[in-house]
């Protein structure tokens, strides 16, 4: 073993020791001296391209960036003297002058980093004003794109190359004209953009958001002629808390549902739901192919950001991936199908919004594989989790002192094994809950799969299941599962199943989640240990845990569907992919 | 391993390219660090098609295996890189410090003028192409506009039209 050596450097006065390879603004956090900072991010690679994190080192001529100068023996460091006061307001002063200081009317008003900067550093004048970049926003895909609200620190950038490994996104042209833009500053739609929306999740200010759909939501709220359902992800109850002030981690299933009728749903119903029936039909598939000796392994489909990437960058994939529909997708039909004719509604006066937490599933809703015959998407309207914390303050609701309330029947009925498919591993637990069961005819007894728990990019294991051994794989962030695919690809392992989805840690910090508090940064662990915990704590409370024994399910299938995988399943709960231009480069 | 359908987008992009520079790309594929010759890459094909259009630049990414908003992303930083076809006569007018104070301003305003286009960009019958030079280093002559090769000096703008004539201007035939 290798002794890590350590460093000695005075910070401020105080005395503080360090691994070697350590920077002064990673020293200066250890003893709670939190710098500055705007382009630096933890989980990134450092590029020290916006130098507000500047600091007096004792022998350098001029301040330093502290996120990229490394700590050496005995340095003495000053973080903050009025030079570096002054340093570091005019560098946010100068980003400003290029930006719109449209913050009243801006989305990010109040979660907006170089806000917060501004004001921090004591930003309270204009003195630099001048030229201003003018670029039109794009708004083509859910991933909305407004270079004017840039200040080109490179995070999407980076998020897109190094977590994701889309590779998107460039910072293209020269100067003055730098953008940060697709290849050929194309439109987001028009690239190789899977619309994962970690960019939005990283940007510090608006120059990234989703597109809006709320405006649609209280139009439809408000039309008399309209039965407006909504149905809301595993993922929600798990992070729309943090929205109202509630720490990470707080399930506030209950609150959740009182706040959607409050808003004038008429029917409250959960994704979860779905994704039971999802792990019904995928396990049926699984099992199915595992009999008839057919091709391997299983890939999962209810990330739509894997979905589109794996179309872009892994075509070849696609007879390995689920046909089954994501959850949401699942459930928008049977709304407009099973849901209509129950209530005997006419389904075209359906209004479906779905919260996802999610920018994809905006992408995903809008598929032409998603259309109902007559035309309309299943799909109305996918709210993000941030969309719909906005939408209940802006109708007053007081969600942290609301009462519990529970779904809607029948549609709102889910074993906790549904809960779990907001965490990474959470769907290949369910799909193992139930294909086990399945395949031996015996009671599982030990329901949790802790090797595929946790936020570990790459999770494997191997269970025995009638003998046979399954080998499974899970990844989480798309870098990830290129990874783990270039390893099936190689022939270097072999796996029955396996499961995708596109952000780190899952759906918990997916690309529509609320921005982190204070303390914590988007791609913390932390963040999605505390929220995945959650939904451990949701599914390990309940007597209903396996997907096939939700009653619900049962009755589904026997009152409208017949069997897993019959025909109409086929029709209406399974979908098909195909190679989509342009390609990415792997 | 490579796909088939990889193997089929990377045919289809050595179609795109002429043959040597095919081959140009598969060599620097096969050195040490081959990212680093994407530059030198951009090079050779704008040599061959006098600029880099969109697929130029898509094939190259697929060729080198170099994710195109990289790609792009480096072609855009350059000067030297041009995306739209050059017209047959390069007019380049010095921008320098000495040629500005001199009145190079006031000629390429005439410039633009008298083609109807912009710097960088190409008349529609594809005969001109403006482009700025940050100085010659032919500061006595200031200012100095250069048609393909050749250098004029001391140019005043009511010159410019003369200049052009030279090379096949006629002022109905350019200007829109």
């Amino acid at each position: 073993m290798t002794i890590e050596k350590k460093i000695t450097l005075w910070i401020d006065g105080v005395k503080v020791t360090v691994p070697e390879k350590s920077t002064i603004l990673k020293a200066a956090a250890s003893i709670n001296i939190d710098i500055p900072s705007l382009c630096y991010h933890p989980d990134l690679s450092v590029i020290g391209a916006c130098r507000v994190c500047v600091v007096e080192v004792e022998g350098q001529r001029n301040p330093v960036a502290s996120c990229s100068f490394p700590v050496t023996e005995g340095m003495k460091v000053k973080t903050s003297t009025p030079l570096l006061r002054r340093v570091r307001r005019d560098i946010v002063e100068l980003i400003l002058d290029n930006h719109p200081m449209d913050c009243p009317s801006c989305s990010r008003n109040g979660t907006c980093e170089l806000q917060k900067l501004a004001y921090d550093l004591g930003v309270r004048e204009r003195l630099f004003e001048g030229e201003r970049k003018r670029i039109p926003v794009d708004t083509s895909s859910p991933v909305q794109r407004n270079p004017e609200k840039c200040i080109l620190c490179g995070r999407c950038v980076r998020v897109c190359d190094e977590v994701q490994g889309v590779h998107n996104l460039s910072v293209q042209n020269r100067g003055f004209h730098n953008v940060v833009a697709p290849a050929h500053d194309c439109k987001m739609i028009d690239s190789i953009c899977i619309h994962c929306g970690q960019c939005v999740n990283v940007c510090p200010t608006a120059a990234f958001t989703e597109k809006d759909a709320t405006e649609s939501v209280f139009e439809a709220l408000s039309n008399p002629d309209m039965h407006v359902v909504v149905h809301t992800a595993p993922a929600i109850r798990a992070t729309i808390g943090e929205g109202f002030g509630f720490r990470p981690g707080t399930p506030v299933t209950g609150k959740l549902v009182t706040s959607l009728r409050m808003a004038g749903f008429h029917k409250v119903f959960d994704t979860n739901f779905s994704a039971d029936l999802t792990i019904i039909e995928e396990s049926t598939e699984f099992i199915s192919r595992v009999q008839k000796k057919e091709r391997l392994p299983l890939i999962t489909s209810c990330s739509p950001g894997w979905v589109n990437f794996m179309e872009r960058f892994y075509p070849e994939l696609i007879p390995l991936t689920s046909s089954c529909k994501s959850p949401m997708s699942m459930m928008s039909t049977l709304l407009k199908t099973y849901y209509a004719q129950t209530m005997q509604l006419d389904p075209k006066n359906i209004f479906v919004v779905a919260v996802m937490p999610c920018t994809a599933k905006k992408f995903e809703a809008a598929r032409p594989e998603h259309m109902a015959p007559w035309g309309k998407p299943y799909t109305d309207a996918v709210l993000t989790t941030r969309e719909l914390i906005w939408m209940l303050k802006c109708l007053g609701v007081d969600f942290h002192n609301l009462e519990d309330g529970a779904f809607d029947s029948p549609l709102g009925v889910s074993s906790g094994a549904a809960d779990i498919f907001g965490a990474t591993g959470g769907v290949m637990e369910a799909a193992l809950r139930t294909a086990y069961e399945k395949i031996t005819g015996k009671e599982l007894e030990a329901l949790d799969f802790t090797d595929v728990r946790g936020v570990e990019g790459v999770k494997e294991a191997s269970v025995q299941i009638d003998g046979m051994t399954v080998n499974i794989g899970v990844a989480n962030g798309l870098q990830n599962a290129k990874n783990l695919l270039d390893r099936v690809a190689s022939g270097e392992k072999e796996y029955h199943l396996i499961e995708i989805m596109a952000c780190p840690g899952g759906c918990v910090a997916g690309g529509g989640q609320p921005y982190p508090p204070r303390g914590m940064y988007v791609l913390d662990p932390e963040l999605a240990r505390l929220r995945a915990r959650a939904l451990y704590s949701i599914d390990g409370a309940k007597t209903l845990r396996k997907s096939h024994e939700n009653p619900a399910i049962e009755a589904l299938y026997e009152n409208f569907l017949g069997a897993p995988n019959s025909h109409l399943c086929h029709e209406l709960l399974h979908t098909h992919y195909e190679p989509k231009f342009p390609r990415g480069v792997k | 391993m490579k796909s088939a359908l990889l193997i089929q987008e990377i045919n289809k992009a050595k179609e795109v390219l002429p043959e040597s520079v095919v081959r140009y790309i598969e060599d620097c594929v096969s050195r040490k660090n081959p990212n680093s010759h994407l530059i030198s890459v951009l090079h050779k094909v704008q040599d061959h098609f006098g600029y880099l259009a969109k697929e130029h630049m898509d094939a190259v990414s697929i060729l080198m295996q170099i994710p195109s908003a990289k790609v792009t992303g480096v072609a855009s930083f350059y000067h030297f890189f041009n995306f739209a076809p050059r017209g047959k006569h390069r007019v380049s007018l010095c921008m320098g410090t000495a040629c500005f104070v001199k009145g190079a301003g006031k000629v390429l305003d005439k410039l633009k003028d008298h083609l109807g286009i912009d710097v960088g960009q190409t008349t529609e019958d594809r005969l001109f192409s403006i482009d700025v030079a940050r100085c010659v280093g032919a500061c006595a002559l200031a200012p100095v506009m250069i048609v393909d090769e050749k250098v004029y000096a001391d140019v005043k703008p009511d010159q410019v039209a003369k200049i052009l004539a030279e090379y096949g201007f006629e002022p109905r035939k350019a200007k829109k």
